[in-house]
């Protein structure tokens, strides 16, 4: 299900799909949107790990997750061949993505070092 | 301190995790936080008793996890990175260490597994994530009515492979040898799938691309001057495993390859650690055999440990 509205400072981890993925992209200056699938172990792996950065994170990270199953046009339109895969997009524009499992601290670092 | 503490949350660890909890030691298991269990990606085992339908990796990691709760083990998300001697309070003892604290315990059971080994090619590197995978549970969907190529010619090379019959259009199997090394079972379900066939005898040199996979270069290992090129939208690579054991080294004795070698009752050559699954030196690696060296090594484990505190019930001889 898609978000009802957008919040202004999310601290949780949004859930985004085909219809406001490209709003959300717009509407935030930096967000990290995590894109998993039920099918996906490694992704559940990550999923707790993407909403302690949330939290931690409030006010400078936005966080979201898209099922990829269900939302096939977000994953086709950026390519996407392996999960979890983190796109990172700022300013409204992707700047990289991440893929595969890691450490909470290890990810935090590569976001950042995207983020600039 | 703990009386034991099991690193790694796979079936091996999990069953040593039961095993201690029942015997009421003090137990941690500690696992990764991030490089789960490889049977966690495998999508269908057909082989482990008591599933005559066979089960999902990830689901059977979960109900061994369930199981082992059940029984009041404690169980930490951390990544260890070096087991270590120690001494607290005039008693020998082992420190576990991980990225967010150390933990020590009488005795230590490593069950940390394997990865999926790389094959070095050029390319590999560059299109992990834009079509080269170590993952067909994670990536298969992707490859809906696609051509894939699977590297290997084990058990999982083939399991593989027919499962991502379900979505591509073609796989074909790249092998170094003429013949598959993969269970008859498997071996036949692959030469009877018309969307599977073979490229025997040779190797990937390279996976060329450009913003995702196109094609392998194929070399004939038995006249490396043959090659040819393969066009393929992903490549799945499952040609061996490598042990995770980095933080054993100079601490237990490890074989010529990783592996942690250990005698009929787990023990390694350092006294207290103990080792069981795929990560020990071993003829067969299977869930089924990880989860009876995990028994055994739990109960070898608590032997050890009741004999240091003179509460041995008595009849074993390390």
């Amino acid at each position: 299900m898609a978000q009802e509205k957008l919040p202004d400072n999310p601290g949780t981890v949004l859930t985004l799909t085909d219809q406001d993925v490209d709003q959300a992209i717009a509407t935030y200056p930096f967000i990290v949107v995590d894109c998993w699938a039920e099918w996906c172990g490694p992704c559940k792996m990550l999923t707790p790990i993407v909403e302690s950065l949330a939290q931690k994170n409030q006010g400078e990270i936005v966080f979201a997750k898209l099922d990829v199953d269900k939302n096939p046009e977000t994953a086709r339109k950026f390519g996407i061949r392996s999960i979890p895969n983190l796109l990172v997009f700022k300013n409204g524009q992707k700047v990289g993505d991440i893929v595969g499992a890691m450490p909470e601290a290890k990810l935090l670092e590569r976001i950042r070092a995207l983020k600039g | 301190m703990h009386d034991v503490i099991i690193i790694g949350g796979g079936p091996a660890g999990l069953t040593a995790g039961i095993y201690a909890a029942r015997a009421s030691m003090k137990a941690l298991l500690v696992r990764s936080a991030f490089n789960p269990s490889l049977i966690t990606t495998t999508d269908l085992i057909e082989n482990y008793p008591g599933f005559p339908d066979g089960i999902g990796g990830f689901e059977l990691v979960e109900l061994f996890t369930r199981q082992a709760l059940r029984f009041g083990l404690e169980i930490t998300d951390d990544d260890t990175s070096a087991v270590s001697r120690h001494d607290e309070g005039g008693h020998a003892c082992w420190k576990v260490q991980g990225s967010s604290g150390a933990h020590t315990a009488l005795s230590v059971i490593v069950a940390t597994g394997t990865e999926y080994a790389h094959l070095g090619v050029p390319g590999e590197a560059e299109f992990t994530g834009r079509g080269v995978s170590y993952c067909a549970t994670c990536d298969g969907p992707f490859y809906r009515g696609g051509r894939v190529v699977v590297v290997g010619g084990g058990d999982t090379a083939v399991q593989e492979a027919l499962y991502l019959t379900n979505f591509a259009a073609s796989v074909t199997i790249v092998h170094r040898r003429d013949r598959l090394r993969a269970t008859a079972v498997l071996q036949e379900r692959a030469k009877a799938n018309e969307k599977i066939s073979f490229a025997w005898n040779a190797v990937v040199e390279e996976i060329t691309g450009d913003d995702a996979v196109r094609a392998v270069r194929l070399q004939d290992v038995r006249d490396p001057a043959a090659k040819r090129t393969l066009e393929a939208d992903g490549v799945f690579i499952f040609t061996g495993t490598i042990p995770n054991t980095g933080m054993l080294k100079g601490v237990a004795d490890l074989d010529n390859s990783g592996y942690i070698t250990v005698d009929s009752h787990m023990q390694t050559s350092a006294p207290g650690i103990f080792a069981c699954g795929d990560c020990t030196r071993k003829l067969l690696r299977q869930v089924v055999t990880a989860c009876g060296d995990g028994a055994t090594a739990a109960f070898a484990a608590y032997e050890y440990v009741s004999g240091l505190k003179g509460t041995s019930y008595g009849g074993y001889t390390p």
